[in-house]
């Protein structure tokens, strides 16, 4: 931007995304809060304030169900949600354990990077699908130039618990014959026929679903951003009720030193 | 049968026990070195920092490089994004750890902050000091043609978008550093800077700096990006506890500048 372009910014935010009236109302992009948005879901409003776009029942229905069923683990194991853990083995804040741990759940082998390339993936590769090419050439190809497909294989285990439950809702919702879904059944069918014969995982499957209902790859990473939030705060609770210090302690020989053997430091302050 | 503990393998650090509860440090090592028995008596956290970044003592010209560039980094000031982020939690009355948080997730960003330091460090293991190669890098930086939690930079990483001429700050942090004669990339900026400023149509930012100095001193992207976003911090940090002395009366809230357009 050049100087000039920074004087008309300065003290001068134009927005259509919403504004608080102090003491009268609250507009949401283009809708009065109180009046026109009072009486839909939290995600419903969520996500019109990601897409713009308000959905029906049924689309609200299933972006809950894929929320529900596959995102919320009160597990403290697995690496997001043991930072609400130790959070609250430590005592820090509830605000503190669940935005730290949102902030780690934007990770490359689980969470958010997975999300949006997964999306990525299977809406390029319609697109080559619609342009004559062929299932099984794109999908060796992409494995062969990232290593691994974004939504298939797992870390701890392959096979994933959470595409039965979210397939029965899909179906019951009307959902189970979006385009997207398809071809995340298609790739992992014609990932049977590789060396690297990778199990569909739910990211496929909730990435296939959003794209049905005109997600972006960014809106659908939007969306997904809060999702492991319901499990974070049993794991935090949990620490809080339990002595201080006492989630999962470390010995000093669980560190295993394998650095530079001792020696005596040679500089002066 | 017994169970397979769980380590945790480290190149950096050691803890040994102390003889009556196992859970207890009686010495820590780092890199070779005891913490509270050497390091605490005889290295400055100049030198202690470095050794934890690269696992040897650094030389005096490295020590002299480090702790100028912290001193130049140390406190972006006030209209800073990132300390303009911490200033936020402190006016609201937010926890200080919140405060650093702001910090850090603002100053993350690719406009100034540890990711551009990150992308333009890559540029630096790719071209070297090759100035054709930094011609095309800087046009199409070094980033992952798939869709990313990050967006694309809009600009040359290292440059300011928004500044036509390289602000003095800049340049006299450049001129300082570049007389240690750690490596080549800050004394081959200097002087290349006029050109490449031309080329991308816009100025050497401080992030620029500090990726070259970082580069320098040995760091990889990930670890200069980390300390980046650790040397910024001690600014956001006094900013926010100072507004909450002030208060958000005093702090700007853009009452009636924000102005609301239908759609």
């Amino acid at each position: 931007m050049s100087v000039d372009d920074l004087f008309n910014y300065e003290d001068n935010w134009v927005t259509a995304m919403g504004a608080w009236y102090p003491g009268e109302k609250v507009i949401f992009r283009n809708h009065d809060l109180f009046n026109e948005l009072n009486e839909i879901s939290w995600m419903e409003l969520m996500l019109y304030g990601i897409t713009g776009r308000r959905f029906n029942q049924q689309q609200i229905e299933l972006f809950n169900r894929m929320w529900v069923l596959c995102t919320s683990y009160p597990d403290p194991r697995i690496w997001n949600n043991r930072i609400a853990a130790l959070a609250g083995t430590v005592r820090s804040t509830c605000s503190l354990a669940i935005g730290a741990a949102t902030a780690i759940s934007e990770a490359t082998i689980y969470g958010r990077r997975p999300d949006i390339r997964a999306i990525d993936f299977l809406q390029k590769t319609q697109t080559k699908l619609e342009n004559g090419e062929d299932l099984d050439d794109l999908v060796v190809a992409e494995i062969k130039k990232y290593r691994g497909i974004a939504g298939y294989g797992r870390p701890i285990i392959n096979a994933d618990e959470r595409i039965a439950p979210i397939t029965n809702e899909m179906e019951k919702l009307g959902f189970k014959d979006g385009t997207y879904i398809k071809l995340a059944f298609s790739v992992e069918k014609s990932l049977q026929k590789t060396p690297w014969p990778l199990a569909m995982n739910v990211g496929a499957v909730l990435a296939a679903l959003a794209a049905d209902q005109g997600l972006t790859p960014k809106q659908h990473y939007q969306f997904m951003t809060l999702c492991f939030s319901a499990g974070m705060f049993p794991c935090y609770i949990d620490a809080l009720n339990n002595p201080e210090g006492s989630f999962f302690p470390l010995r000093c020989e669980r560190i295993q030193y394998e650095g530079k053997p001792k020696r005596k430091w040679q500089s002066t302050k | 049968m017994t169970k397979k503990v769980e380590n945790i393998p480290t190149k950096i650090w050691q803890d040994n026990p102390s003889p009556d509860n196992p859970f207890v440090t009686e010495t820590s090592i780092c890199h070779g070195y005891d913490v509270y028995g050497d390091l605490l008596e005889n290295a400055s956290f100049i030198d202690y920092l470095f050794l934890l970044f690269m696992g040897e003592a650094p030389t005096q010209a490295q020590k002299n490089l480090l702790e100028s560039l912290a001193v130049a980094l140390a406190n972006p000031g006030p209209r800073d994004h990132s300390v303009r982020a911490a200033m936020n939690g402190g006016a609201g009355g937010s926890s200080n750890a919140a405060c650093l948080i702001a910090a850090l997730g603002v100053g993350a960003g690719n406009l100034g902050g540890g990711h551009e330091v990150s992308i333009a460090m890559k540029i630096w293991q790719i071209c070297g000091c090759d100035i054709s190669k930094w011609e095309e890098s800087l046009v199409n930086p070094p980033e992952d043609d798939r869709e990313d939690v990050w967006n694309l930079i809009e600009h040359a990483p290292g440059f300011d978008p928004n500044a036509q001429s390289c602000s003095k700050p800049v340049l006299q942090t450049l001129e300082y550093l570049k007389q240690f004669d750690v490596g080549t990339a800050l004394n081959w900026l200097s002087e290349n800077r006029i050109f490449l400023e031309s080329i991308t149509d816009s100025s050497l930012a401080m992030s620029g700096v500090a990726a070259a100095a970082i580069h320098d001193l040995g760091l990889n992207d990930d670890q200069g990006e980390m300390l980046y976003l650790l040397l910024r911090l001690p600014g956001a940090t006094v900013h926010a506890v100072e507004r909450r002395q002030y208060g958000w009366r005093q702090y700007p809230f853009f009452g009636d500048k924000l102005k609301f357009k239908d759609k």
